[in-house]
């Protein structure tokens, strides 16, 4: 199993999220609303792989993404987002996110999007 | 704001809708709204626009509609606050798509939920908002759009 974190501040797509992984490959270990949660869980957990969204109240996505590749530079980063313009996905991809899914998402794309990352 | 302009935040929720429960998206005649009087439903989601657009762009729907949502797609809890948190997460998509075509200068802030009558003061002062409205499995709800450019 790997483990898997989940950070957005809608309760809705974070049980989407969850909902979406029950029997799957993944084990939600974290659910955190923003940056700052996301940041406190990573001294406690160790996950394979994060699913990050950008536009967040406190910490943003991008903030967030930079501050994690401080503290760790192997998880991966699977930024989940609304924003679907070219300039916002270089900008997370360049801080350290490696991958892209764009709101609104079905399971599917979700489900291929985190395989595609761990198995790399 | 021109037609085509308009039509960049009609498509995105269409193939919202459409994706979320198969129903088809039927549109209304857009027209301008007086922003003294704002028009709403029971629950809406507000986007701040800032940079090279400022106002704002809104969806509006009714509690019903947003409940078939979260049915829709798989949510049990219909409680308040995940009816504020799927009107929210519509206008969020909304406006994040639209930077596609409008680029990074069309600058968003997180989705502000308000429930009821819809104060002015969220509102552009000296403009008038495009009012689309939407017609979806019975129910109708609206996208309005309050920029200037």
């Amino acid at each position: 199993m790997y483990r898997l974190m989940v950070v957005d501040d809608s309760n809705i797509i974070r049980r989407k999220i969850e909902r979406s992984q029950q029997d799957s490959d993944f084990d939600i270990v974290v659910s955190a609303v923003n940056g700052r949660e996301a940041i406190e869980a990573l001294s406690k957990f160790t996950p394979d792989i994060i699913t990050m969204d950008l536009t967040m109240p406190e910490m943003d996505g991008i903030q967030t993404i930079s501050r994690i590749r401080q503290i760790n530079k192997q998880v991966k980063i699977l930024v989940v987002s609304a924003l679907k313009d070219k300039a916002t996905a270089i900008k997370a991809l360049k801080q350290g996110a490696q991958g892209f899914v764009c709101k609104p998402f079905s399971d599917f794309e979700l489900q291929e999007a985190l395989l595609e990352l761990v198995e790399e | 704001m021109d037609d085509k302009r308009l039509t960049i935040f009609v498509q995105t929720i269409a193939h919202y809708l459409t994706q979320t429960a198969s129903h088809e998206l039927i549109l209304g005649t857009p027209y301008l709204n007086e922003n003294k009087e704002p028009m709403t439903y029971d629950f809406t989601g507000i986007i701040g626009v800032s940079g090279g657009y400022k106002g704002c762009v809104y969806f509006t729907a009714p509690r019903a509609l947003l409940k078939h949502m979260l049915l829709s797609m798989g949510e049990s809890e219909l409680h308040d606050e995940n009816l504020n948190d799927m009107v929210g997460e519509v206008a969020n998509i909304i406006s994040g798509n639209a930077r596609k075509d409008l680029g990074q200068e069309f600058m968003i802030s997180v989705p502000v939920v308000v429930r009821g009558e819809l104060d002015e003061i969220y509102l552009p002062k000296n403009i008038r908002s495009y009012v689309i409205p939407l017609f979806w499995n019975s129910y109708r709800a609206a996208i309005v759009i309050s920029l200037d450019q």
